[in-house]
């Protein structure tokens, strides 16, 4: 383990805003693509079942 | 086959006599966006004069931009450009006739307008004709990788904005090169492989752009 | 002859072959399926890689702790020109074939491809703050992401800018062609003008000499971000498949 304390490790060598704001953004708007994916994939299926409604005979 | 590339020529040159002011606006723009700078940044000549083959060369492309709507536009909207299509000619062929005709009226007066720019700037005479010369190979360029554009956005909403987004990662190493034979020029370095790869891109163009241009129409038209 | 075949929902065999998930319903299934596997192994390198970078690596001699930034930056980086090359070769596909799906595959994968630009940007500015001193400086790498970020603009306005998706798909696939070609001379002619201009070359982002668990994290992240932008390229492509083929048979049998 490289690091002595959890503050040690926030800390980043003085260097935690970039790293941590580096991370921050990676993870936040990855995790946002799949969210909004997950949406636009219940939207496209609801959409589906909506079709399946009308053309049912 | 070139009897009909020398035809459409010959129609889009005459076309554009007549609508004189189409092809104007965008030579009036280059004059124009060309003075903004000066005027901007300050009369102090040393500066002008450092900045000056990056000012005109992103004029010249900006004009250039604006000036591509003319090109497949017109001829879509009242269907003579599918007949292009449907004739026994070769497509890249008939493209590379009217995109000459378009340098012509468009990339042509701009090494006119050029060197007056250049004074403006208070470019020495070498530099100046280095800036010249890599108009003269440039805005070929310009055009052929503009019909690109102008081809994929026939149908599309987004007009010049779009077709801008488009071929600006394009035009850049156009750019690069042409600015920075100029200052090669000013430092005595020597322009020369500048000069070179400019022509390597005319002719990569020429080679390749045609054919993509082609396959942006048949697109357009499906 | 001994063709591979496979077995299809009703029963029936069929002839496997390159075209065989051409079809959007082929597609879907196997898409389906995909996708939580690269999810899982997307995950687990994903953990594997930062549980290394950030908690057992050293710290380097020479950039302190801000180096861990290239256990984001150096995949987002390679991940965007890596996804460019695979949506270009999509983009031929579905040109030189009239396959759908391979237009589809394409159009799928430009978002992801441009976050990971624009991440590897963010990320790089920040890397730059502490030690170059500048959030941007004009280096040829970081210049050449940002004109990667922008044919990736363009690719995806052009996209959008034409009503019919499948002349859409068409059109973007030329220019997502041209893009590529156009990218060795763009990468060449900015390199060119970075040095021309500040003479020995300031590369941002040299990584430090790498201590195995710096490289082993970093190959391991490469590997997650990997997984992750082939699942949600597939998970967004099977949205699309939905979307244009929502009236199709098979897919309201599958919804009931």
């Amino acid at each position: 383990m490289n690091w002595h304390s959890l503050q040690d490790f926030f800390a980043m060598g003085g260097y935690g805003t970039y790293v941590w704001g580096s991370f921050s953004v990676v993870f936040a708007l990855m995790l946002l693509e799949v969210w909004l994916l997950g949406r636009r994939e219940r939207e496209a299926q609801a959409a589906v079942t909506v079709h399946d409604d009308e053309g049912a005979a | 086959m070139l009897r009909a590339a020398r035809q459409l020529m010959q129609r889009d040159l005459l076309l554009a006599l007549r609508r004189r002011s189409d092809a104007l606006m965008p030579l009036a723009f280059f004059l124009v966006t060309a003075t903004l700078f000066p005027l901007a940044i300050g009369p102090d000549t040393r500066l002008l004069r450092s900045v000056a083959p990056g000012i005109v060369w992103v004029a010249a492309l900006l004009s250039s931009l604006l000036g591509l709507q003319r090109l497949f536009a017109d001829d879509h909207a009242d269907g003579s450009l599918e007949q292009l299509l449907l004739s026994p000619q070769p497509l890249e062929v008939l493209v590379l006739a009217k995109v000459f005709a378009h340098w012509l009226t468009s990339g042509l007066p701009l090494l006119v307008l050029a060197p007056l720019v250049a004074l403006q700037y208070g470019l020495e005479p070498e530099a100046m004709g280095v800036l010249w010369l890599g108009l003269l190979l440039g805005t070929p360029v310009l055009s052929l990788l503009g019909s690109i554009g102008a081809g994929l956005a026939l149908g599309a909403r987004g007009g010049s904005v779009l077709v801008a987004l488009m071929l600006m990662p394009l035009y850049i190493p156009l750019l690069v090169l042409g600015s920075s034979a100029v200052v090669a020029a000013s430092d005595g370095t020597g322009s020369a492989p500048h000069l070179m790869l400019l022509g390597a891109l005319l002719a990569g163009s020429l080679a390749a752009a045609p054919w993509a241009t082609a396959a942006a129409l048949r697109i357009a038209h499906e | 002859m001994n063709q591979p075949y496979y077995s299809t929902a009703n029963g029936a065999r069929r002839r496997l072959t390159v075209f065989t998930f051409a079809s959007p319903r082929n597609f879907y299934h196997l898409a389906g399926r995909l996708i939580p596997w690269f999810a899982a192994l997307g995950v687990l390198t994903g953990l594997a890689g930062l549980a290394i970078g950030m908690l057992v690596a050293p710290t380097d001699f020479q950039q302190g702790d801000a180096y861990r930034i290239i256990f984001v930056h150096v995949p987002a980086a390679w991940m965007s020109m890596l996804i460019y090359m695979a949506m270009a070769g999509w983009a031929g596909f579905g040109l030189a074939y009239r396959t759908g799906v391979s237009s589809i595959m394409a159009s799928a994968l430009a978002p992801t491809g441009a976050l990971f630009t624009f991440l590897a940007l963010w990320t790089g500015a920040l890397w730059g703050k502490p030690t170059w001193g500048a959030w941007w400086v004009w280096d040829a790498r970081l210049t050449s992401e940002l004109i990667l970020l922008f044919l990736y603009l363009g690719y995806m306005g052009l996209h959008a800018s034409i009503s019919d998706p499948r002349r859409a798909d068409r059109a973007a696939a030329v220019l997502a062609l041209v893009g590529a070609v156009n990218i060795p001379i763009i990468y060449f002619s900015v390199y060119w003008w970075n040095t021309l201009h500040q003479g020995p070359s300031v590369t941002l982002g040299k990584a430090p000499t790498m201590a195995p668990a710096m490289l082993a994290a970093m190959l391991l992240m490469v590997a997650a971000f990997w997984c992750y932008g082939i699942a949600i390229a597939l998970r967004r492509a099977r949205c699309i498949v939905l979307e244009r083929h929502g009236s199709a048979a098979w897919l309201r049998r599958r919804m009931k």
